[in-house]
């Protein structure tokens, strides 16, 4: 029960490499680009989980206090949230323009 | 010295109330602006009167000199650094007073200016009384009496000027007075602009004098004038300075050839015409010539110019009034030939005669021109003495004063105009050299038409036969007390004002020309000491030719002139009726076509000088010159302008062309579509869509973590 | 206050335009207010400079000077320094004045765009009062050339049909002249680096060394020097025959911008004449044919000036060509190289700002209630306007020369100052005076004329009969312009002894035996001073080869 309880380094890899293959399956299969967006973060957070379980990992290892895992999750949060505004802007200019957040509508960029 | 302290004074009364008028005169009424006006100029003849009294006093006890105010600097900077250099090469501060000068010369013109001024003004309450812009009128007026006491009272030359040019500005302003005319208005252009040709001589003139003397005040440039010997090279430029002086009096005083605004200046009101176009400022010119006798005595050649002009004046203008149909024309050139008189007496070295004809001349114009005035409103407005006639018992004061300002103007003694004009011959006659002898036949058959167009003039207007329509007849009236008035003091002054000049030959005394001496006497004996050279009228011969029979001869003779020039217009016009004939026609209908059309003048200066009229679709003149100034203007130098522009645009163009084909085409989209066309089938793969990217690198990214971990 | 009397008289309008920038632009009335607040405030700054100057009057050199040499960018030798002696101040006066003139003029002409004309507007007066305060060549520069934006916006944004041709013309025309200015700046520059080894655009040091330009160099090349700077005075006066922007430019711009253009701009040529030609190339205009060249291109501006406008069938444009005509004798002042001649110049340029400037707002006026200004549109004008006709009359006295009104004694002093050289480019003064006085004569014709076609005669097209008369804020518009008219023209005093001590030190630099006894005459045609280090110059360098001359 005491092992069963342990929660290892394997286990936030894992839950990290199931919330990016969501976010991944996400981002390629919806076509609201809101849920697109939303996809996004969860590949961002999957990152930022295993940031921190590394670092975690490598205090555990060396017997430091080093931080750097968690502080580059914190910017990825912050960049995340910027991310989210700037989408969501576009999103609503391309609203305005298409009346419609499909993404499949989209196809601009072709040239 | 109450009034001789305080001359300034005079002009600024009048000034006060022209401006007055113009700024608040629209809310006045007619009384107010009656006794404004008038007062301000009854005020001024005052002042004139107890200034010139005392003048008289003061001058006594100061060897006669002229007495001199200066109010403040005007021209320049009062400090004596700003200067200029002058003929010899010293240096002259550049400065010109707002200042006064009360000789005998300004003395007299200043009296009859505010006497006759204030008649006309008088007179003017009842002539305009039913006219609109009352106030207006009477505004000009009073500028016009101020200007033209400025311009007498000037002690230099260029506050003459403003003076000259605010008479001028004011008869502009008089002249278009009914503005709605186009004639009228046409009339007043003409008059300024003939008067600013003048005015440019005038200027220059003045460059000269002060180049000279390094001064324009009177008293320094007499003093230069005085001043011992001129070397032959001044004496060319006094000569230059005099000439244009005098182009600057041809403008003002409507001489040859600049004569031809005065009579359309007719157009205005008439006691404007009275004024301005006949008593004081077409005298301005006598004045102004007569101002600078010290100059024109050292200028024999200037002299002979302003004889010969003045006599030709004379009988030019007289000729076309013997002709004339507009009662107010005939004076209008009756006033031409008057002003041609008293030049050829200036010329001739008679200033003091000159003057004293422009003194009883004042009088009796101004009396014709009233009377005239007097009988266009007894006809309703009618000037064309062809619908005139059997005026005498209708209008018998109008009739009385006409007679005895026409007997005046004739040279009948003893009425004023005999003694001015008697003399004015007189000098003439005894001018030396065989030549000036012309010069007095054209003045003796001057005085015979003289005698004879105004004789047509009373003869068609008070006698003859009825010839006005049934409705104006009715309506023929004596005008009112105020025009009257002014008439009956006029024809008093015009039957008296000659015993001033009472000459000597008579057993007179010539007070008129004695008060002039200290005017005239040093020039007139500057011309003694030039005599053999300058070939002028001397003065102590002219004393003792004075009692020659032949003095006496000659006055019989232009009396005598005068009468015929009387009988004939008698006998042509006493019974003139509707349709007479005229007996310049009979005689010869061409002198009577050209006579009657002014010389075509009018029609050569718009042809040659002013552009009105096209010779064959070509425009001469002013108006050609600008004309072609604006089409070169417009095509060559603009043309130039736009030219460079264009030369730019097409080189602009060309290298555009250049750059967009060959350097941009063959260079840069060459290579450009060369690449576009082989990436072609990799173009193929790409869909755009942000999905099916995303998917692309997913499946990359798949493929090599694949790759690594099992390979 | 007292030290910093310039910068604040210059910056006022500058900070009016800045506060503008923060007024909403549909808030119309509001920007018009600050706008008039701050060209009238701008006027009553410049006040107490009268009171001051006027005790300094006759002080020699510059006054208020306010900053040193080379305190702006010491690297290249630019400086920010300001003052004025009798010339500028009275043309500074004149701006203030006509600043607040045409800004308050505009109130209801100028509908559109409002806040942008107000801001453009005030702009422009702060280049131009830079211009006539700036003591250094590089800063007079700047000011100069930025005065010329806002001038080309006002025309082209807010001008008639043809505003873009004339907006690109003026443009274009007065920066070509400009760019050859820059040249002949530069060369002075370095011509001065060469002959003291400082770098300096500061006015007053290149007045010691400019001058000997024409002994370093020869004369030719002096004289293209002084060509370079010629042409860009000549366009902005404009001399004959570099005149034609000027018609299309007064037609197509705003009333208030061709007051301000008539009144100020045009000065700014007649200022560089006599700031920087006269000065800076003595010899040159004493020793060769440059200044005949001068002389009768002034006398045909003025004739032909005077001429065109006798034919034009339009108001603005027979008012533009007057300027031509007056701005010739202006010239014709300045090189007759005599202080009477100078402070005529001077004078008339003042009287034109005021007279020309008024005549301006007179066309506005009726264009404003029109929108025409043929002439033949009119026609007894006077029955319907008499306060208007009775102020226009004034304003055409003044402007041809009548005694009384400013006009004559500025006509007078150049004619007189002409005439009284006893030789001028190897003609006698006379002679030069002589060609110039027919302009007056033709100055009466067209003005008059005009009078007669607008105002008199009956009102013949229905248009015209219900014309309201001027307003109290025109009359505002005209009070200042006709008092100064009036002042003028009885009481030219005080701007005569303003005038006396620069134009007499002007013409004591260009000609020391002026006024001097006959016999001293031929002291000029030796060289001024020795040159302080002539051999010195061809290796120093730093001048174009290309313009070194044999000597």
């Amino acid at each position: 029960m005491e092992a069963m309880l342990h929660i290892t380094t394997l286990h936030y890899l894992v839950l990290g490499a199931a919330l990016f293959l969501l976010g991944v399956i996400g981002v390629l299969t919806r076509r609201n680009v809101v849920i697109v967006l939303m996809s996004i973060e969860l590949i961002l957070n999957a990152v930022n989980l295993n940031l921190v379980a590394f670092s975690r990992y490598w205090q555990g290892i060396h017997g430091s206090t080093a931080l750097h895992g968690q502080v580059f999750a914190i910017f990825i949060i912050t960049d995340a949230a910027a991310e989210a505004a700037v989408g969501l802007g576009i999103l609503i200019a391309f609203f305005r323009n298409k009346e419609t957040v499909n993404v499949d509508e989209v196809n601009l960029l072709k040239w | 010295m109450l009034f001789l302290d305080h001359i300034w004074i005079i002009p600024l009364l009048p000034a006060f109330g022209g401006a007055g008028m113009l700024f608040f005169g629209r809310k006045l009424q007619k009384a107010t602006v009656n006794v404004v006006c008038v007062g301000m100029v009854g005020l001024a003849f005052i002042m004139a009167c107890g200034s010139v009294l005392q003048y008289t006093a003061w001058a006594e006890t100061h060897s006669h000199q002229p007495y001199q105010t200066i109010l403040y600097t005007w021209l320049g900077g009062d400090t004596g650094h700003l200067i200029y250099p002058t003929h010899d090469g010293a240096q002259a501060p550049f400065q010109a007073d707002a200042g006064l000068l009360l000789d005998p010369l300004s003395s007299i013109w200043l009296l009859f200016v505010t006497g006759v001024g204030m008649l006309i003004h008088i007179y003017s309450i009842g002539y305009m009384a039913h006219e609109g812009g009352y106030y207006r009128f009477f505004g000009y007026l009073n500028l016009f009496m101020f200007s033209m006491l400025t311009l007498i009272l000037a002690n230099n030359y260029v506050l003459l000027f403003v003076g000259w040019e605010g008479v001028g500005l004011c008869s502009y302003l008089l002249i278009g007075f009914y503005f709605h005319r186009k004639s009228a208005s046409d009339a007043a252009n003409k008059a300024f602009i003939v008067n600013r040709i003048g005015d440019s001589g005038f200027i220059l003139g003045m460059f000269f004098i002060a180049w000279l003397c390094g001064s324009l005040r009177f008293v320094d440039v007499n003093a230069f004038a005085h001043l011992g010997t001129h070397s032959p090279e001044t004496l060319k430029y006094i000569t230059a300075a005099t000439l244009l002086l005098f182009v600057g009096a041809c403008g003002k005083s409507a001489q040859l050839p600049l004569y031809v605004w005065l009579p359309d200046a007719m157009e205005g009101p008439t006691p404007v015409s009275a004024l301005i176009h006949a008593a004081t400022m077409v005298t301005a010119g006598v004045y102004m010539v007569a101002r600078s006798n010290a100059l024109f005595v050292l200028a024999p050649t200037s002299m002979k110019t302003v004889a010969i002009v003045g006599a030709l004046t004379a009988i030019f203008a007289a000729s076309i009034g013997l002709v004339q149909n507009d009662i107010k024309r005939v004076l209008a050139y009756s006033t031409v030939s008057q002003l041609g008189y008293m030049f050829l007496a200036l010329g001739v070295g008679a200033f003091a005669a000159g003057v004293f004809h422009v003194f009883t001349h004042a009088f009796f114009k101004a009396l014709l021109f009233l009377g005239a005035g007097s009988v266009i409103h007894a006809m309703s407005g009618e000037q064309d003495m062809r619908n005139m006639g059997a005026l005498e018992k209708r209008i018998p004061v109008t009739y009385w004063t006409m007679l005895i300002a026409t007997l005046a103007i004739s040279g009948i003694p003893p009425f004023a105009g005999f003694f001015s004009k008697d003399e004015i011959l007189w000098q003439t006659w005894t001018s030396e050299g065989d030549a000036y002898r012309i010069l007095w036949v054209i003045g003796y058959v001057t005085a015979l038409m003289t005698a004879f167009y105004m004789f047509r003039l009373v003869y068609l207007t008070f006698y003859s036969k009825p010839r006005m329509s049934r409705e104006v007849e009715h309506h023929i009236h004596e005008s009112p007390k105020s025009m009257i008035v002014p008439l009956v003091i006029l024809a008093v002054m015009s039957l008296f004002a000659g015993f001033l000049g009472w000459p000597r030959s008579l057993g007179g005394s010539d007070h008129f020309a004695r008060f002039l001496d200290p005017v005239f006497a040093r020039g007139e004996a500057r011309t003694l000491i030039e005599e053999g050279k300058a070939g002028q009228l001397v003065a102590a011969e002219k004393e003792e030719e004075h009692t020659s029979p032949t003095e006496y001869l000659l006055m019989v003779l232009s009396v005598a002139a005068a009468g015929v020039g009387w009988y004939m217009a008698k006998r042509s016009y006493a019974h003139a009726h509707t349709g007479y004939s005229e007996p310049i026609k009979a005689a010869s209908p061409a002198t009577y076509k050209i006579l009657l059309n002014k010389y075509y003048v009018d029609e050569g200066y718009d042809y040659l000088f002013t552009g009105r009229r096209k010779i064959d679709g070509v425009r001469l003149g002013a108006m050609g010159l600008g004309e072609a100034s604006s089409w070169f203007d417009a095509n060559v130098v603009d043309g130039a302008v736009n030219g460079a522009g264009w030369i730019t645009r097409t080189t602009a163009r060309l290298s555009s062309w250049w750059d967009k084909w060959i350097i941009d085409g063959i260079g840069v989209n060459g290579p450009a579509i060369l690449a576009r066309m082989l990436s072609y089938p990799a173009r193929l793969f790409e869909l755009g869509l942000v999905q099916w990217y995303a998917l692309v690198m997913t499946v990359g990214l798949v493929g090599f973590v694949f790759y690594y971990v099992y390979h | 206050m007292y030290s910093h009397i310039l910068s604040i008289v210059l910056f006022t309008p500058l900070a009016g335009a800045i506060l503008l920038l923060f007024v909403p632009k549909e808030n119309k009335d509001a920007i018009r207010w600050i706008a008039n607040i701050f060209a009238f405030g701008g006027f009553l700054i410049s006040l107490p400079l009268v009171p001051w100057f006027w005790n300094l009057r006759f002080e020699p050199g510059f006054k208020f000077v306010e900053g040193s040499a080379n305190n702006w960018i010491p690297s290249i030798g630019a400086g920010y320094v300001l003052g004025i002696d009798g010339i500028s101040f009275l043309l500074i006066m004149l701006t203030t004045l006509l600043g607040w003139i045409s800004i308050l003029s505009s109130w209801t002409a100028i509908e559109n765009r409002v806040k942008e004309y107000y801001v453009w507007f005030l702009v422009l007066q702060t280049g131009m009062l830079g211009v006539f305060m700036a003591l250094d060549f590089f800063l007079f520069f700047v000011f100069w050339e930025a005065m010329l934006v806002p001038m080309y916006l006002l025309i082209g944004i807010w001008g008639g049909p043809r505003k873009l041709y004339a907006a690109i013309k003026f443009f274009l025309y007065t920066l070509a002249g400009s760019v050859l200015m820059l040249l002949g700046i530069l060369f002075l520059y370095f011509h001065h680096h060469g002959a003291t080894g400082v770098y300096t655009f500061s006015i007053p040091e290149l007045y010691k060394t400019a001058p000997q330009i024409y002994y370093d160099y020869g004369a030719s090349a002096a004289t293209l020097l002084f060509l370079s700077f010629f042409f860009a005075f000549a366009i902005k006066v404009p001399m004959f025959p570099f005149h034609t922007w000027l018609p299309d430019a007064h037609v197509e711009a705003p009333t208030a911008g061709s007051v301000i253009l008539a009144g100020v701009l045009l000065k700014m040529g007649t200022y560089g004449f006599i700031r920087f030609s006269l000065p800076f190339f003595p010899d040159v205009l004493m020793h060769t044919r440059v200044r005949f060249w001068v002389m009768a291109l002034s006398v045909i501006a003025i004739l032909y000036g005077a001429l065109v406008s006798l034919m034009q069938k339009d108001m603005k444009k027979l008012v533009a060509y007057s300027s031509v005509s007056h701005l010739g004798f202006c010239t014709l002042g300045i090189f007759a190289l005599s202080p009477l001649g100078l402070s005529g110049s001077v004078l008339q340029q003042i009287n034109h700002g005021v007279s020309t400037g008024a005549l301006f707002l007179i066309v506005g006026i009726l264009y404003e209630r029109r929108h025409t200004r043929e002439i033949a549109e009119y026609g007894g004008i006077s029955s319907v306007m008499p306060v208007y006709a009775t102020i226009t009359m004034i304003m055409f006295l003044s402007s041809m020369g009548l005694p009384l009104l400013n006009g004559f004694v500025g006509e007078f002093s150049i004619l007189q100052g002409t005439f009284m050289e006893k030789e001028i480019a190897g003609h006698p003064g006379w002679f030069w005076a002589a060609w110039a006085v027919p302009g007056v004569i033709l100055a009466a014709a067209y003005l008059l004329w005009l009078y007669q076609r607008v105002f008199f005669g009956t009102v013949t097209n229905p248009k015209n009969e219900k014309l309201h008369d001027l307003t109290p804020r025109e009359i505002a518009t005209f009070a200042p312009l006709l008092i100064m008219a009036f002042w003028i023209g009885l009481y030219p005093k005080p701007f005569f002894q303003i005038l006396e001590q620069p134009v007499n030190q002007l013409v004591q630099n260009i000609r020391p035996d002026y006024g001097k006894p006959a016999g001293t005459m031929n002291a000029s045609v030796q060289p001024r001073t020795a040159a302080p280090a002539r051999q010195d110059l061809a290796k120093t360098g730093g001048i174009p080869s290309l313009l070194r001359g044999k000597n």
